[in-house]
């Protein structure tokens, strides 16, 4: 019998993908699903829900993404990012509108990755990742202060223990997780002691004690309910994105090999809406636990997938063992996870960075902690980015001009590009008064880029008329070819000959 | 002029496979191009760190601590592939080849050769490369790779090259047999060889008129045809043939059945190569 045959290249890719790095993928594997496990529960109380949600959430989500994620050796689960936007949907109308929202976002960003959305990614500037991460690491902290404020002192006794063993246990052996030390040393002495004023996970709601099932969200099918969850929605879904695209890049320059970001799209909107009917909440890919699988060694798509099930092994297995780990642990490890994720060498470059970029990359940041909204940040900083720039071409422009022997024809000669950022400076370098016979404006070596520049050049020409000069306009044919529309003409070799070089 | 795409590498097959392709050079008058991929390599030596912990600038640090020991491993391997290179060159031009070129290219083996493969025709390759297990009847898992995704016939080199006096073409009646066939009609490398045609299986009408049709073929094409059908087990068969008549080359079709059953339970065209003494040809 003959099946019908795939491209055996695709194949032999996926191979590589799933058992190119056997061994390191299991371990890193088991890694990161230490480090999931307090994201996922504080994450969960940061948007009101019982940790079980955000558990099911990421155990759901990596292993979706294991196969439908377009970056092998990524980490994605419930994350900060996506959490933070939920709270007050859940505040108000309860957990079945998120989970009714979870799989709307799952949706949409499906719809985003057939759109080629990924391909927008180009226009999100270094300055703005660099101001997302910075953004994303004060909202990981900031989520853990409910914790550290009106506490014992035992508590901030044992979150700076914690951080102590964190960060001090990898000088003696680097071969155990220094979070899962953290974890046990805590909870063995929370529970040999048996403090009473430090909590517990137990104490922030239930746990999961069996496999997720498969359910509708309880809510009225209508279009109430539709516009309760569609801002919801898209903002996580926009979130999600971005959040997860950024970190693609991060383990593109990490392991030098490139992804596949339109099919990431889908991936993460196929894990997010099957997430939501599995009970769980939205997240992303999670830059912290990305960087974890990498430098400990995870490639491959098996690395996610192993994540997601020993994370479910572990909740199932030790649910009642998890249930006494003490709150200050994981406030530790998301310490921990938020200092990890800042970009501290960006604190350092903004005395050396061009302003404009400093300027971007603070702009994120503040967009992101006042609205507690990474989207809102990163339209803000890509709106920015994208004026600086505007700003800089608009001023690449000169008019040089001479006088005929005679002095009866004037010559502008215009260099550089016109639009309608330049149009402004572009009618002021004429001489409207100056009473000549002839007027020559050469646009031989300018590039006319929209139409605001177009009106500018007839309102030069129009002017000079005005005053009484025969104009004569020269290259205008040449220079506006740039005005038409060529969205990929990059891909021909003599592209940029073609545009600028006439 | 056409061209062939030799793979090399460090292995005690590069003599041979540089052997083996002077040999179809000089019969297609075709030009050599010589291809070293220097791979990634395994991931187990990267430096790996079960710490779990996130210190201040842990990305940067873990992306200059990557690109360090890439930057220190590639060099040695861009080195080691020039020399590789250098080596089945010199064996070339021992062997009387004149047209040679050579490629070094980072990535994946299978990436680069399917990027280059288009308008070659025939890559030689040997039947194990140098990170293959050398523990007798394994294949390459790069061999098998090439041999599952390549898109042009591909030699596969046997340990030592010896002059084709006699080649077998297992005739299993698919489309890639036909294929290979009609290619090996029309070629030029097969002229003055006696071709023996084996098909394993009942001794029936529809084998006996496939097989004679491409007997027929071949002779047309000015060949020395002898066709055979002989019962049995194919692999047994052909080895068993391959010993009987002295015969110094195999030409078969490649991966005739579902990617599924080979899985399973393994295809006739990896066991024919594990097997084969001689230098064998796979036509898709």
């Amino acid at each position: 019998m003959r099946l019908p045959s795939f491209d055996p290249a695709i194949l032999d890719r996926a191979r590589r993908d799933w058992f190119g790095n056997l061994r390191g993928d299991v371990l890193a594997g088991l890694v990161v699903a230490l480090a999931l496990i307090p994201e996922a529960i504080a994450f969960s109380i940061i948007a009101g829900v019982d940790p079980r949600v955000g558990l099911y959430a990421s155990f759901s989500i990596a292993v979706i993404i294991a196969f439908t994620g377009g970056r092998p050796g990524m980490i994605s689960a419930a994350t900060a990012a996506t959490a933070v936007l939920m709270v007050t949907l859940v505040r108000e109308h309860g957990l079945q509108y998120l989970l009714a929202a979870t799989v709307l976002a799952g949706l949409l960003q499906i719809a985003a990755g057939f759109l080629k959305l990924g391909d927008l990614m180009r226009f999100v500037s270094r300055s703005v990742i660099t101001g997302f991460v910075n953004a994303l690491a004060i909202l990981i902290f900031l989520a853990q202060l409910p914790e550290l404020t009106n506490v014992s002192w035992l508590t901030y006794v044992l979150v700076a223990a914690g951080l102590a063993i964190i960060y001090g246990f990898p000088f003696i052996t680097k071969a155990i997780p220094s979070p899962l030390v953290c974890i046990v040393v805590l909870t063995g002495l929370a529970v040999f002691f048996g403090w009473e004023g430090v909590r517990t996970v137990g104490d922030m709601g239930d746990l999961p004690d069996t496999l997720p099932v498969f359910l509708i969200p309880d809510i009225p099918f209508n279009l109430d309910t539709f516009m309760i969850i569609l801002p919801y929605s898209a903002a996580v879904a926009a979130v999600g994105l971005l959040e997860s695209l950024m970190t693609a890049q991060i383990v593109d320059d990490l392991t030098d090999t490139p992804s596949d970001r339109n099919r990431e799209c889908v991936g993460q909107g196929v894990a997010n809406t099957v997430t939501g009917f599995f009970g769980g909440m939205a997240g992303c890919a999670m830059i912290g636990q990305s960087v974890i699988n990498v430098k400990s060694g995870g490639r491959g798509r098996l690395s996610t997938l192993s994540a997601g099930l020993f994370l479910l092994f572990m909740i199932l297995v030790l649910g009642d063992l998890v249930a006494r780990i003490p709150m200050p642990a994981l406030v530790a490890i998301m310490i921990m996870v938020s200092v990890g994720t800042f970009s501290w060498s960006s604190i350092r470059n903004l005395r050396h960075h061009p302003k404009s970029s400093s300027f971007v990359m603070i702009a994120t940041v503040i967009g992101v902690v006042a609205t507690h909204n990474l989207a809102i940040g990163v339209g803000v900083g890509v709106l920015l980015s994208g004026l600086f720039f505007a700003w800089r071409i608009s001023r690449a422009f000169t008019v040089t001009s001479a006088l005929s022997a005679d002095g009866q024809t004037r010559t502008y000669s215009v260099d550089g590009q016109l639009f309608y950022a330049s149009s402004e400076d572009f009618l002021r370098a004429f001489d409207f008064k100056e009473a000549v016979d002839t007027v020559v404006i050469d646009l031989g070596n300018a590039h006319v880029w929209d139409l605001s520049s177009v009106a500018a050049v007839d309102m030069a020409v129009l002017k000079f008329r005005r005053e009484g000069a025969d104009v004569k306009l020269l290259g205008m044919n040449e220079a506006s070819k740039t005005l038409v529309d060529r969205l990929g003409i990059h891909d021909r070799p003599d592209a940029l000959e073609r545009l600028m070089g006439h | 002029m056409s061209k062939l795409i030799v793979l090399v590498d460090g292995s005690v097959y590069g003599e041979s496979v540089c052997d083996h392709a002077a040999w179809v050079a000089a019969k297609l008058d075709a030009e050599v191009e010589l291809l070293h991929v220097l791979g990634r390599g395994d991931l187990q030596s990267a430096p790996v760190n079960l710490s779990g912990a996130l210190g201040l600038g842990a990305k940067h640090t873990l992306l200059d601590e990557l690109a360090a020991h890439d930057a220190e491993r590639s060099r040695l391997a861009k080195e080691r592939g020039r020399a590789i290179l250098e080596v089945a060159q010199a064996r070339l031009a021992e062997d009387g080849t004149a047209s040679v070129s050579s490629r070094l290219r980072h990535g994946d083996l299978v990436e680069e050769l399917h990027k280059v493969e288009a308008d070659a025709t025939l890559i030689v390759v040997g039947k194990r490369g140098e990170a293959a297990d050398f523990a007798k009847a394994h294949l390459g898992s790069n061999l098998e790779r090439i041999l599952r995704t390549a898109t042009r016939p591909i030699m596969v080199a046997s340990r030592a090259f010896r002059p084709v006096e006699r080649a077998l073409i297992a005739f299993d009646g698919g489309a890639s047999a036909k294929k290979a066939v009609s290619h090996i009609a029309t070629g030029k490398l097969f002229t003055g060889i006696p071709l023996h045609l084996l098909t394993v299986g009942p001794d029936d009408t529809p084998h006996r008129a496939a097989l004679d049709a491409a007997a027929d073929e071949l002779r047309a094409a000015g060949h020395e045809v002898t066709a055979t059908i002989l019962p049995g087990e194919p692999e047994k068969a052909i080895v068993d043939y391959i010993e009987a008549q002295s015969i110094s080359l195999l030409v078969m079709g490649a991966y005739g059945h579902s990617r599924i059953r080979n899985l399973i339970i393994g295809s006739t065209t990896t066991d024919m190569i594990r097997k084969s003494k001689v230098p064998v040809m796979l036509f898709r």
